[in-house]
């Protein structure tokens, strides 16, 4: 880079996503550097999940690329011909790539510690004795320890959340992703799993994070971006989003969303 | 003194013995049938819900084609039709492969009704934690799905294991094969075939037994 800083972790170039005639993502360019924390906010339907998503390329963008690392991911340039990935290089690359769910996806047939320690032993070949034991290192992390050995059916949203988080970090990725990881639980549980996400932020993980918490988004992030209809409308510290946005459109979902919580609050 | 059940008790050692033998060979034929019609159900499910067209055309075609045509009707196109081209198989090895193509094409549909009775968020979280899809398939997907699978599954392996009697028309030495032998050889047909039944019993039970406690065994840690 001429500027001397690190190259950007995530690079996103003029990404493109159309599911049939509707297009959901026009044409987003974007870097992250590591270490670096993004909240990505706007109204439902502007793109973010789908964004996120193909970041990791469980959604396959219509146009433009992504690099991890500075590496191209999901499919190579060769001779001006896109080339789609093999499966398993494919998922080597996703391996560093955590991501936590809105609806959790833990998996029922096995206990919290095997869904933490399954990606290590399948996927990086580690010894199983060894993998759970960095497994149960985790879910003490997350304050599950003792739920070890139960079954995701019987832990409450918040803990289940909580293990998907582990079992995301087992893998030691460099990269978190988190979609909408709070939008599925009660209310009361919604902060055990921020304080879990904020632990991460406090380590240094990078994290790109879409979220409807606005304070979190607000407090945990170095940059905030602002989706509409699938663009990118407005980007900058959080504090300036969120206080002093300079676009309209910012300024009417920021007044929309204020207006729910205090409608929340009232009928609450 | 010379009565049917007269003769049928002092030749019983005989009779028992020669229909173990196709007892035996009913067991071989099942077995190996259910095995090959497994690896082809697989084979077809996994094509079936592939991501590409041409895939799952293939898929289409071999379940609609095998399913159409009657399993005996196969039998003999494989035992004496493939002669003809010059592939001789022995009548047991001929049976079990047109009993695992045609029972594959019926488990290409299960496997594939129980793959996608799974959440796909499933094989989501699967593919971002880095398995493959065939990783995400074996050790997330399917041992969910075998709580859809395994009762067609079972039934599949009684019925298979009934419909083998159909093999003796392809001179496969199984069960009923023996018992039309020694109903020949002795005009014993009620006492033999009673006999056939009650192996048949033997056979199906445990099995059906055996299902219902896989069964039970799968249902733990059911979805949230």
């Amino acid at each position: 880079m001429s500027d001397g800083a690190a190259p950007p972790l995530v690079q996103i170039v003029d990404l493109h996503k159309r599911f049939g005639s509707l297009e959901v993502l026009k044409g987003i360019t974007l870097d992250i550097a590591t270490g670096e924390k993004v909240s990505i906010i706007g109204p439902s339907g502007s793109g973010k999940t789908t964004l996120l998503r193909c970041i990791n390329w469980l959604e396959r963008p219509s146009s433009g690329h992504i690099l991890i690392d500075g590496q191209p991911i999901g499919e190579r340039l060769a001779g001006g011909r896109r080339i789609e990935m093999r499966d398993r290089e494919l998922a080597r690359m996703r391996a560093r790539i955590g991501m936590v769910f809105q609806r959790f996806n833990l998996f029922p047939h096995l206990t919290a510690l095997d869904n933490v320690a399954v990606g290590p032993i399948k996927v990086l070949g580690r010894p199983a004795a060894e993998a759970r034991r960095e497994a149960m290192a985790l879910l003490d992390k997350v304050g599950l320890g003792h739920k070890r050995d139960v079954y995701p059916e019987m832990l409450s949203g918040g803990q289940q959340q909580r293990i998907a988080i582990a079992r995301a970090l087992a893998m030691r990725p460099v990269l978190m992703l988190f979609d909408e990881a709070t939008s599925a639980l009660d209310p009361e549980l919604v902060g055990e799993v921020l304080t879990v996400m904020r632990q991460l932020a406090a380590e240094g993980m990078t994290m790109i994070i879409v979220s409807h918490e606005m304070q979190f988004a607000e407090d945990v992030s170095d940059r905030t971006i602002f989706m509409d209809h699938g663009e990118i409308v407005e980007q900058g510290p959080p504090h300036t989003i969120f206080r002093e946005p300079s676009h309209p459109r910012t300024r009417a979902f920021l007044r929309a969303v204020i207006e729910r919580q205090v409608f929340q609050a009232a009928s609450a | 003194m010379n009565g049917p059940w007269a003769r049928t008790v002092a030749q019983f050692p005989y009779l028992i013995d020669t229909l173990l033998l196709g007892v035996e060979m009913t067991v071989i034929v099942t077995l190996g049938g259910f095995a090959l019609a497994v690896i082809l159900g697989l084979g077809g499910a996994v094509l079936r819900t592939a991501r590409l067209a041409l895939l799952r055309a293939a898929g289409t075609l071999y379940v609609d084609v095998f399913r159409a045509v009657p399993v005996l009707t196969q039998l003999f196109i494989i035992y004496f039709g493939l002669a003809q081209l010059g592939v001789k198989l022995a009548p047991v090895p001929a049976a079990i492969v047109g009993f695992g193509i045609n029972g594959g094409a019926y488990l290409t549909e299960v496997f594939r009704a129980g793959i996608e009775a799974i959440h796909r968020g499933q094989n989501e979280a699967a593919l971002a934690i880095g398995m493959t899809r065939m990783q995400s398939l074996r050790i997330i997907v399917l041992p969910q799905a075998m709580r859809v699978i395994l009762p067609p599954l079972g039934n599949f392996g009684i019925g298979l294991l009934k419909d083998t009697s159909v093999a003796s028309s392809v001179a496969a030495p199984e069960l009923t094969f023996r018992a039309h032998m020694l109903v020949d050889q002795t005009y014993l047909s009620t006492q033999i075939y009673l006999m056939v039944a009650a192996l048949y019993l033997a056979m199906s039970l445990p099995l059906a037994h055996l299902v219902r406690r896989l069964e039970r065994r799968s249902a733990r840690g059911r979805p949230a």
